[in-house]
């Protein structure tokens, strides 16, 4: 369970992340939505107990991040795979979290092999690694105390097809024994193979969150026409709630039929006319998040 | 994935034995095991051990015979080892920032002190056993002096045994403050390294310095750690220039690294 009640953080004068508000119920993965820089990693690093937050709090199974005696043990955390000393090996890494936590030196073989990581690699240090064998390493240290709560940074980035097929696999198994994941990533498509519950961030705001299926059904209607102009001029005319999509579409949030109906009545040449499914949800990903993420690579 | 399928679900208590802090003396453990678990930290620290016993060859050969005894071997193999092995206590704290280890050591023992009074820990450790080093290293040069033909006494001032422990552990304690209050790598080890110096070009140059030099300058307060007999007051001059130079940046760099954004 992680629950997350109004963070902040301010750098001065500009706001990473602004009242932030969510929860991970055990059972469940969480997908963590947003483009680069809109505050996702400063929020976790928040939930973490590793950044001050400039207000509102933040818990992990009931208690703040720091209160936990011995947090390996109730939560996993994987924020940056390459925040790794280049000159240990990756059974090193793992044997010292080990010692740490206190957990039998046995585990630390099971764990290498459960994320795919063979004696050969183990025995190599972490300069040599591709970023694909750092994320199962940092998956690996994640999983190592047993945790119940899993709290993950873009960790698909690095990874192949295959890998990302099978860390979907290892998330829903742990979620689907009574876990609780939250992972990050800027890829929607990603996460929504995966994921429970959505919560989309833009420029530090929460601009969207609900289930996964509830957030694609209201994604609304896709329409396109063979006139856009006179199609978005229709829309407005009818009250309807239309965005832009980038390649001339609109996202409705109506029923087909009375999407279709204002067409009909103005006359107009649809090419398309669907219930917007997951590329709607991208649509609505792309247009909630499109100006933080402007205004994010001009800063 | 059969070990994942059939493992039981976790117990849903809020509270399992697993739930005990790490105690100090287990993550002194896990630091003394990270001074030597990169081959950077090994082969430092396997350096020291080689110029110590590199001193003590060279004084076999060029000191006279009748001066070589235990003593005389172990006072300068003393300098090699008080001045590197500081560099080991900057790395032991630094490179959890410059490596960004940082993330996940802190992720773990979120009391960030705890870490920081291990880390501590673990060089006080390493300088005492640096001194016995230093006791070997002399113990067979004086061996092999007496087997050719050197004097190879083996008087020895206990009171000597003392100030080589205060002088390393000193030492190291100096450098971690120097990280911890700068906490990067090249920054701490170049200002550690230069400051004595800078001292004595400055108390050369201008006179109005050498007084407080006297009780500021840690290579000149610690001389008389070199020898079996220190006065009250030149303890008392040690004490200023530890309070000012180990004891301050100690502090300072304990409320930075506590308060510091990881990232």
């Amino acid at each position: 369970m992680i629950e997350v009640e109004n963070l902040t953080k301010r750098y001065g004068p500009h706001p990473a992340v602004e009242d932030v508000s969510f929860r991970c119920e055990p059972g469940t993965v969480t997908g963590f939505l947003g483009p680069n820089g809109a505050g996702k990693s400063t929020t976790m690093r928040m939930i973490c107990g590793l950044t001050a937050p400039t207000a509102g709090s933040a818990t992990v199974s009931g208690r703040p991040y720091r209160r936990l005696p011995n947090p390996g043990r109730e939560v996993g955390v994987l924020l940056d795979a390459s925040a790794q000393h280049a000159g240990r090996t990756g059974r090193e890494v793992l044997a010292v979290a080990a010692r740490t936590m206190g957990v039998e030196r046995g585990r630390v073989a099971d764990t290498l092999d459960k994320v795919g990581l063979n004696p050969t690699a183990a025995r190599r240090r972490v300069r040599a690694y591709s970023l694909g064998m750092r994320q199962r390493l940092g998956l690996a240290h994640a999983l190592l105390g047993d945790p119940r709560v899993l709290i993950l940074d873009e960790p698909a980035n690095g990874l192949d097809p295959e890998g990302i097929f099978w860390m979907r696999g290892l998330l829903r198994d742990f979620a689907d024994r009574g876990g609780t994941v939250l992972l990050s990533s800027h890829l929607l498509r990603e996460v929504e193979a995966v994921a429970d519950r959505l919560v989309v961030i833009g420029g530090g705001r929460v601009v969207a969150q609900g289930g996964r299926d509830e957030l694609l059904a209201g994604a609304g209607t896709l329409v396109r026409a063979r006139d856009p102009h006179a199609l978005r001029l229709t829309l407005d005319r009818a009250g309807l709630d239309a965005t832009a999509g980038t390649d001339g579409g609109f996202v409705v949030r109506a029923e087909a039929g009375a999407v279709g109906q204002a067409a009909a009545d103005a006359g107009l040449v649809l090419t398309e006319l669907r219930p917007a499914d997951s590329g709607g949800l991208e649509q609505l990903f792309l247009t909630l998040t499109a100006g933080s993420s402007t205004k994010e690579s001009v800063k | 994935m059969s070990t994942v399928a059939t493992a039981p679900p976790a117990p849903p208590t809020p509270v399992r034995p697993a739930d005990r802090a790490p105690t100090l003396a287990r993550l002194t453990e896990v630091e003394l095991r990270k001074l030597v678990d990169t081959r950077a930290g090994r082969w430092l620290l396997i350096t020291i051990g080689v110029i110590a016993a590199a001193i003590v060859t060279v004084q076999l050969f060029v000191v006279p015979d009748e001066r070589q005894t235990f003593t005389a071997f172990f006072t300068p193999s003393l300098l090699p080892v008080g001045l590197l092995l500081p560099v080991v206590g900057i790395l032991s704290i630094t490179a959890e920032w410059s490596q960004r280890t940082a993330l996940t050591t802190y992720a773990l023992v979120p009391r960030r002190e705890r870490v920081v009074v291990a880390k501590l820990a673990a060089v006080v450790l390493a300088a005492l056993v640096s001194v016995l080093v230093s006791l070997a290293v002399a113990a067979a040069g004086t061996l092999l002096s007496g087997a050719t033909g050197g004097a190879g006494s083996w008087q020895f001032a206990w009171s000597l045994l003392l100030h080589a422990a205060v002088l390393q552990v000193v030492n190291v304690l100096l450098g971690a403050a120097f990280g911890l209050l700068l906490l990067n790598p090249p920054l701490a080890i170049v200002s550690y390294l230069v400051l004595p110096t800078i001292w004595s070009v400055l108390a050369a140059m201008v006179t109005a310095l050498r007084g407080p030099a006297g009780w500021l300058d840690t290579s000149v307060t610690m001389e008389p750690l070199f020898g079996p007999d220190v006065t009250a007051g030149q303890w008392g001059r040690m004490a200023v220039s530890w309070l000012v130079w180990v004891v301050v940046p100690l502090v300072a760099g304990l409320l930075r690294t506590v308060r510091r954004e990881v990232s």
